[in-house]
């Protein structure tokens, strides 16, 4: 979409309008800064998604959209976790976060941050992994997707 | 620079090179600058309301009675926020309007300024677009953009959000010829292809059936459309917003369908086998419970410009996305070159049908009664302006009988509020009118609480002398809230009756009118000839008519079209 003051409140607000759920939102400017691209998941019927399609197209900031889940892509998300680590559990962290090939980006005397990316699943997977009471704080950004191979999104 | 422009001068300028000659208005702080520049020049003609939601309702019915783009004005705050019911009265109508408002200036945005609303946000669910100019070098562009985006493909208002510093600023004027935007290309031509499986659905068709829109008045299609229902002789439907679309007097017509519809145009949208929905969008009010109408299978070829209007409510085989016009030329040209003509003993069948279902009689009424029928009120005024006139209304019973009642040849002569249905609509949209077609009768249709909602516009009328004809359906109920509390809540008519109305003779004279009050049936063609005769008045005319009446046939809400509610 154009990348103007407004387009995501525009996009936000005909969610909230028409009843449509959000389940994550991302958005950032492009390569080209005229241009952002937001990636956006939503559930609902074949016919709720057709006519989000439709709506989104009728913004007059939306560039192009595309379901993602019509083809094969590829969708990553960001998540950011600072957990208590002292002791014998120091060992025990880190080995979870080199199973799931996250990394330590921030250590004190009593934590760990870490850092995981990949899809939203194996994100809540290494959640379940971890010692509930050990996690102090997370932070994620949602997914961000694109289509696989040839499959290209460009204006 | 010597040919750097203020911001207020621009946008005069723009609205002259956009060729508007009527701006409908009222003043304050922050368009102070645009109001300037309005009194140094005479080629865009401000009028003057007394109530910013009348400013767009008039700038709303300007449009609809004309071909063209309706011009609003009004200030920050209160002016934006009393704008916002004529906003979403046109948005729901798809009416192409551009609405300029004065914001506070940009230094001061967001910090509770006096009279700062956040009218970008307020309005954003119920524009098309809308714009904050924050640049006076982009000012221009912006309101060439609004006009464009306005006034093509599905239509509808457009508001460009102007901050007070913005209006004084100078910057060079260049109005550019046309704007092109990556991010919006509406689709005027229909597929090729679907267009093809259309013409073959229509000639296999055995009980086909029209049923059109207001997208056949925006796409001035009126006359396509005529050529293509006789030319294969298939019944034809309208809508509350499609009126006007088809002549109402060919014998073609089988009336307007939906909750208020007749019984012949309902059963047959029902059972017909060939489905044709030309610029109309499957509202709840046409076509009832969506699960009953499914019932019955049918083949559905849908027409129309915006693709979320196509298959939002009900599934349709044969989507066409383009416009009216474009679309049914298309058609016509496929039709003619084709050999094949419908299945004309099928076709006299299903005719045969649809006769029987008329000679239900469903709009009916007691002719004879001695208290005036609202219905035989709308039959004279039809016969005494000769079917001929523009009529405006507002939202109720009375709304109903003048679309059941007055027989719309013509498009852009039915102006009323279908989709957010606004009380309040029928008087200043009448100005509008009366601004747009300065030597055609205009009334307007109204009942004793809609027009109280803006009865202070009585007052623009005499400022700019517009001999508006008001019918004032006076059941002294909301009627229409009534029938349904009658029909649906044991008879008890919580808060539907107002005490203490005015006179309404005396109101009209007190504005400087002619009123008249009628109450003898006897009388209603008397006074509308008298009232009509008054050439250069506005005439208030208050019947009185029976407080008990109701609007059949119904469909009550949640069932099938085919279940009316018949007299
Ligand atoms: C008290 C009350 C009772 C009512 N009862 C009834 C009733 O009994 N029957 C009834 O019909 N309505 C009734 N209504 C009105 C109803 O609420 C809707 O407003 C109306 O039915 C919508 O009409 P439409 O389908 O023609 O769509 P519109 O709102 O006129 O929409 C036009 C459609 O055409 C499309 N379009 C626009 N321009 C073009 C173009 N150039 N080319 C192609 N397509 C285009 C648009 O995208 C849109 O889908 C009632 C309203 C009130 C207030
Ligand atoms: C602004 C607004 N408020 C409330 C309503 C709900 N409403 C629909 S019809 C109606 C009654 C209208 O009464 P009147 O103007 O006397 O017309 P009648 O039905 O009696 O002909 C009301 C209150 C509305 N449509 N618009
Ligand atoms: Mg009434």
């Amino acid at each position: 979409m154009e990348n103007e003051a407004g387009a995501l409140s525009r996009v936000a607000g005909l969610f909230s309008s028409r009843g449509y759920n959000i389940e994550s939102l991302t958005v950032a400017a492009t390569e080209d800064p005229t241009l952002s691209r937001m990636t956006l998941v939503t559930t609902g019927s074949d016919d709720v998604i057709e006519q989000i399609t439709k709506q989104l197209n009728k913004l007059i900031e939306v560039v192009k959209v595309l379901d993602l889940s019509d083809g094969n892509h590829i969708e990553r998300e960001l998540m950011l976790m600072k957990v208590r680590a002292v002791g014998k559990d120091r060992e025990e962290i880190k080995r979870m976060a080199d199973i799931f090939r996250g990394r330590i980006i921030d250590v004190t005397d009593k934590s760990y941050t870490i850092e995981l990316t990949g899809t939203g699943s194996k994100l809540d997977a290494f959640l379940d992994g971890m010692e509930r009471s050990a996690i102090l704080e997370t932070v994620r950004t949602g997914a961000s997707g694109i289509g696989r191979g040839e499959r290209i999104l460009k204006v | 620079m010597s040919t750097e422009l203020t911001g207020a001068e621009i946008t005069v300028r723009c609205l002259q090179e956009e060729g508007v000659d009527h701006i409908f208005g009222y003043p304050g702080g922050a368009v102070l600058f645009i109001y300037d520049e309005l009194f140094k020049q005479d080629k865009v003609r401000h009028v003057l309301v007394r109530h910013e939601q009348a400013a767009v309702h008039a700038a709303d019915g300007y449009a609809r009675s004309s071909k063209k783009t309706g011009v609003a004005l009004v200030t920050s705050g209160p002016g934006v926020t009393n704008a916002v019911t004529g906003i979403a009265t046109a948005y729901m109508d798809s009416i192409p309007l551009v609405i300029i408002s004065g914001q506070v200036p940009t230094h001061a945005i967001g910090l509770d300024a006096f009279q700062e609303v956040d009218t970008v946000g307020i309005t954003r669910p119920c524009v098309k677009h809308n714009f904050l100019v924050k640049n006076v070098a982009e000012l221009a562009t912006t309101i060439k953009k609004a006009f464009y985006i306005a006034s093509t493909g599905r239509p509808g208002p457009v508001l460009v959000d102007i901050p007070k510093d913005v209006s004084q600023h100078k910057a060079a004027f260049v109005y550019p010829e046309n704007v092109s935007m990556r991010s919006y290309n509406p689709v005027v031509r229909g597929h090729g292809g679907q267009i093809k499986k259309a013409v073959q659905l229509l000639l296999e068709a055995k009980r086909p059936m029209f049923y059109t829109g207001g997208g056949v008045i925006l796409s001035n299609a009126a006359e396509q459309l005529a050529e293509l229902v006789r030319m294969l002789g298939f019944p034809c439907t309208n809508t509350l917003m499609g009126l006007g679309g088809y002549p109402a007097t060919d014998s073609q017509f089988v009336g307007m369908l939906g909750m208020h519809g007749t019984y012949e145009a309902n059963m047959a949208m029902q059972h017909c086998d060939v489905l044709v929905a030309v610029g109309a969008r499957f509202d709840d009010r046409v076509i009832g419970n969506p699960k009953h109408f499914s019932n019955e299978a049918r083949k559905i070829i849908h027409i129309d410009i915006d693709p979320s209007s196509i298959s939002k409510r009900v599934k349709v085989d044969v989507p066409i996305v383009g416009s009216v016009s474009g679309v049914l030329d298309e058609l016509i040209k496929l039709l003619k070159a084709r050999k094949e003509k419908p299945d004309q003993t099928a076709l006299d069948a299903w005719w045969t049908q649809i006769n029987l279902w008329r000679a239900r009689d469903c709009l009916k009424y007691d002719r004879a009664s001695a208290i005036i029928k609202p219905q035989m009120v709308v039959e004279k005024l039809y016969e005494v302006t000769g079917g001929d006139a523009f009529i405006t209304s507002d939202v109720g019973q009375h709304q109903m009988w003048a679309a059941q009642f007055y027989k719309f040849d013509l498009p852009r002569r039915w102006i009323n509020s279908g989709g957010l249905g606004t009380m309040g609509f029928g008087l200043p949209s009448a100005m509008g009118v009366q601004f747009a077609n300065p030597d055609g009768a205009v009334a307007c249709v109204t009942g004793e609480a809609s027009i109280q909602m803006c009865i202070q516009e009585l007052s623009t009328c005499k400022q700019y002398n517009l001999p508006l004809k008001i019918i004032n359906l006076n059941n002294r109920y909301m009627g229409m809230v009534r029938q349904w509390q009658e029909f649906f809540h044991g008879n008890r008519y919580a808060e539907s009756y107002m005490d203490a109305l005015p006179n309404f003779v005396k109101l009209a004279e007190s504005y400087g009118h002619v009123g008249m009050k009628i109450e003898q049936p006897g009388d209603i063609q008397g006074a509308l000839e008298e009232a009509f005769k008054l050439k250069d008045r506005l005439v208030f005319m208050d019947f009185i008519t029976d407080q008990t009446e109701n609007v059949f046939p119904m469909v009550p809400g949640g069932k099938g079209l085919s279940e009316m509610i018949l007299v």
